[in-house]
């Protein structure tokens, strides 16, 4: 049952600019995200790509510029507020907590889903009792999906780098987001693994009705999943289109290959 | 997930339970019982340790969901120990009411308290909070030791809890109510630990910022850690001055405050059987040495001078053993030995 890609925007940047000391991150940047696609944001590093997944997120305070989702401006809200929308993000660095095991991090991440409070959890009887047990079917739904079945219960410290870029997706998808930025989850992966991660996006999009932002430096893959794709570079934007118009935008060239004298 | 040979998960029910053997059920209730019967056949002294073990035990718990699962480390513990025990003085002594109205009270004293004494956490982390709390340690047993309704500096007197007839007043009788207590208490922090709430708290230690974005509102659940740390602080100090029958400012001492954290350490951040294991040892190996050396001191009454700076003694180099030899405390090991058991006896 996919949602279908329409025209509507679900997420839409307008002027976002930030910066910090002499550093301009950031600047003037508009774009929009559509209900049901693939958006790649890609640039050179240092671009500014995790500063505009950081905006979103309510991590950055920008010093210009809106950001509507679904219609409403969240400049301005923190960033369990924006959680609160549905707007579910994984990690450049992995950033999982570090102290529980695979399960816990994804349980964790059902967070705004579960109804206890601290008097129920202390007592901890029926109610809550089955509320745990129904998160926990819905937390094995994603450890199957991403086929970590074997690593359930296993600190995630211990875990080898590809599994633990997995969990941090896994910990976002357990937030059931309309909306999930992707901060480079392939970066560091071999062709199978990359391959693995591209299969879940586009599953993702198409069995679980979501809407990926998705930023990302292997250019084939993005080539391979993307709808769209926008193009940054010192924090402008240079280009916008689809793939193959990307791929011969000569502003992206030039970023990405220097000037040709 | 570690299971005795041959049993294995077959629900997500079964998985989440704490107990899941029939043999879990049985060492439960031969623990429980043995721990109501143990006042008849115990020598008095021993119970009277054992309560302090107890008490403390039930304050390194709430230090415990505090500092070890949501990691706002606190320095200032004794003084919401303070809190809760004066506000159990003044409400029995002054006014009159009843022990089982008083310690309620108290709990949520302290809790309350501990809610403003939390609010620099929602600014200040890890050394900078530690100071605060440090603050709070001071601020609240200076209030206490010149305020007219708390008896000053001598402190007051606190009338012993009673149920009927039936006073409260001896080691053995106080017993009871702390061991119904800390039952309780326990059966609390460890279901909290594995909700919603406590993997919120975690989440708030082990990455606060990514927290948040997953949807944890760090004001929230900073604040509602301080405020169940404390008010396990509050029940454990109504229980102490009912126990002694008077509350005075020396009692909640900074010096309490560093013992506690060191309970904790020792047995293992952040998970509920540290503070039992921590405490346990800790109090054990001091009280025992101390016993040891009044008994010799009727020989040698110089020793007797000693004990006090013995027992710091004591904790600072286990404290020091384990901040470098097992920073995982003493429930690591428990949890070795617990996987240990459930490989026999086909253990490789
Ligand atoms: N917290 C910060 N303080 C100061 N400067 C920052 C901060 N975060 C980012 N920057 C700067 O902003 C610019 C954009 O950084 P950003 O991390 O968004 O790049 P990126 O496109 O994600 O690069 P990469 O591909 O390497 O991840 C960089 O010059 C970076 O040094
Ligand atoms: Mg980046």
């Amino acid at each position: 049952m996919a949602a279908g890609k329409t025209d509507e925007a679900m997420l839409r940047v307008e002027e976002l600019s930030l910066r910090f000391g002499g550093v301009q991150a950031v600047l003037s940047l508009s774009f929009e995200v559509r209900q049901g696609e693939i958006l790649a944001l890609i640039g050179p590093n240092g671009a500014g790509k995790t500063c505009v997944l950081n905006c979103i997120n309510g991590f950055y305070r920008p010093q210009k510029g809106n950001i509507y989702f679904e219609g409403q401006d969240i400049t301005s809200f923190p960033p369990h507020k924006i959680a609160e929308q549905s707007i579910g993000r994984t990690f450049q660095n992995i950033q999982l907590y570090s102290g529980m095991s695979v399960l816990d991090n994804l349980m964790a991440g059902r967070h705004n889903h579960m109804k206890e409070n601290i008097l129920t959890a202390m007592i901890h009887f029926g109610w809550v009792h089955q509320e745990e047990v129904k998160h926990r079917k819905q937390v094995e739904d994603i450890i199957d999906f991403l086929e970590i079945e074997a690593e359930r219960y296993k600190p995630v410290g211990m875990l080898p780098y590809g599994t633990r870029k997995k969990v941090d997706l896994g910990r976002a998808l357990a937030l059931e987001p309309k909306l999930l930025l992707l901060d480079e989850p392939m970066a560091g992966m071999n062709v199978e693994e990359k391959e693995d991660i591209a299969r879940y996006i586009l599953d993702i999009v198409e069995e679980r009705e979501g809407t990926v932002l998705l930023v990302e430096h292997d250019m084939g893959v993005v080539m391979d999943i993307a709808d769209r794709v926008i193009a940054l570079d010192f924090g402008e934007l240079i280009g916008e289109g689809s793939p193959a118009e990307i791929k011969a935008n000569p502003s992206v060239i030039e970023a990405y290959l220097g000037k040709v004298e | 997930m570690q299971l005795p040979c041959g049993t294995f998960s077959t629900t997500y029910e079964f998985d989440k339970a704490i107990i899941k053997t029939r043999a879990h059920w049985i060492v439960l209730a031969l623990a429980i019982t043995l721990a109501f019967a143990f006042p008849t056949f115990s020598h008095p002294y021993l119970i009277h340790v054992v309560n302090f073990v107890f008490i403390s035990i039930i304050a390194a718990l709430g230090l415990n969901i505090l500092s070890g699962c949501a990691g706002q480390i606190s320095i200032g513990h004794s003084a919401f120990m303070a809190v809760g025990g004066y506000t159990s003085a003044v409400i029995t002594y002054t006014l009159g009411a009843s022990f089982w109205l008083a310690l309620p009270c108290a709990i949520v004293a302290a809790g309350l308290v501990g809610l403003i004494f939390g609010l620099p956490s929602l600014r200040l982390k890890g050394f900078y909070l530690l100071l605060s709390t440090l603050a709070a340690q001071f601020i609240i047993v200076y209030i206490v030791a010149h305020l007219d309704i708390t008896g000053g500096l001598a402190g007051i007197d606190v009338p012993y809890a009673q149920l009927g007839n039936i006073v409260f007043n001896t080691d053995k009788s106080f017993y009871y109510i702390i061991l119904v207590v800390l039952i309780l208490a326990t059966f609390c922090a460890r279901n909290l630990v594995r909700s919603k709430v406590g993997r919120a708290f975690i989440a708030v230690r082990d990455n606060d910022l990514v927290a948040e974005v997953m949807g944890v509102s760090l004001f929230r659940y900073k604040l509602l850690a301080f405020f169940i740390g404390c008010c396990y602080a509050g029940a454990a100090g109504s229980l102490w001055a009912h126990w002694h029958g008077y509350v005075c400012p020396e009692q909640f001492s900074l010096m309490m405050s560093v013992w506690l954290l060191g309970y904790i350490i020792i047995g293992g951040m952040g998970t509920t059987v540290g503070p039992f294991l921590g405490t346990i040892l800790v109090l054990g190996l001091t009280e025992g040495l101390s016993t040891l050396v009044t008994g010799l001191g009727t020989t040698y009454p110089h020793l007797l001078d000693i004990i006090a700076p013995l027992k710091d003694l004591i904790f600072g180099i286990m404290l020091a053993l384990f901040l470098i030899l097992e920073p995982r405390g003493l429930a690591h090991r428990w949890y070795m030995m617990k996987s240990w058991y459930s490989l026999f006896p086909f253990s490789y």
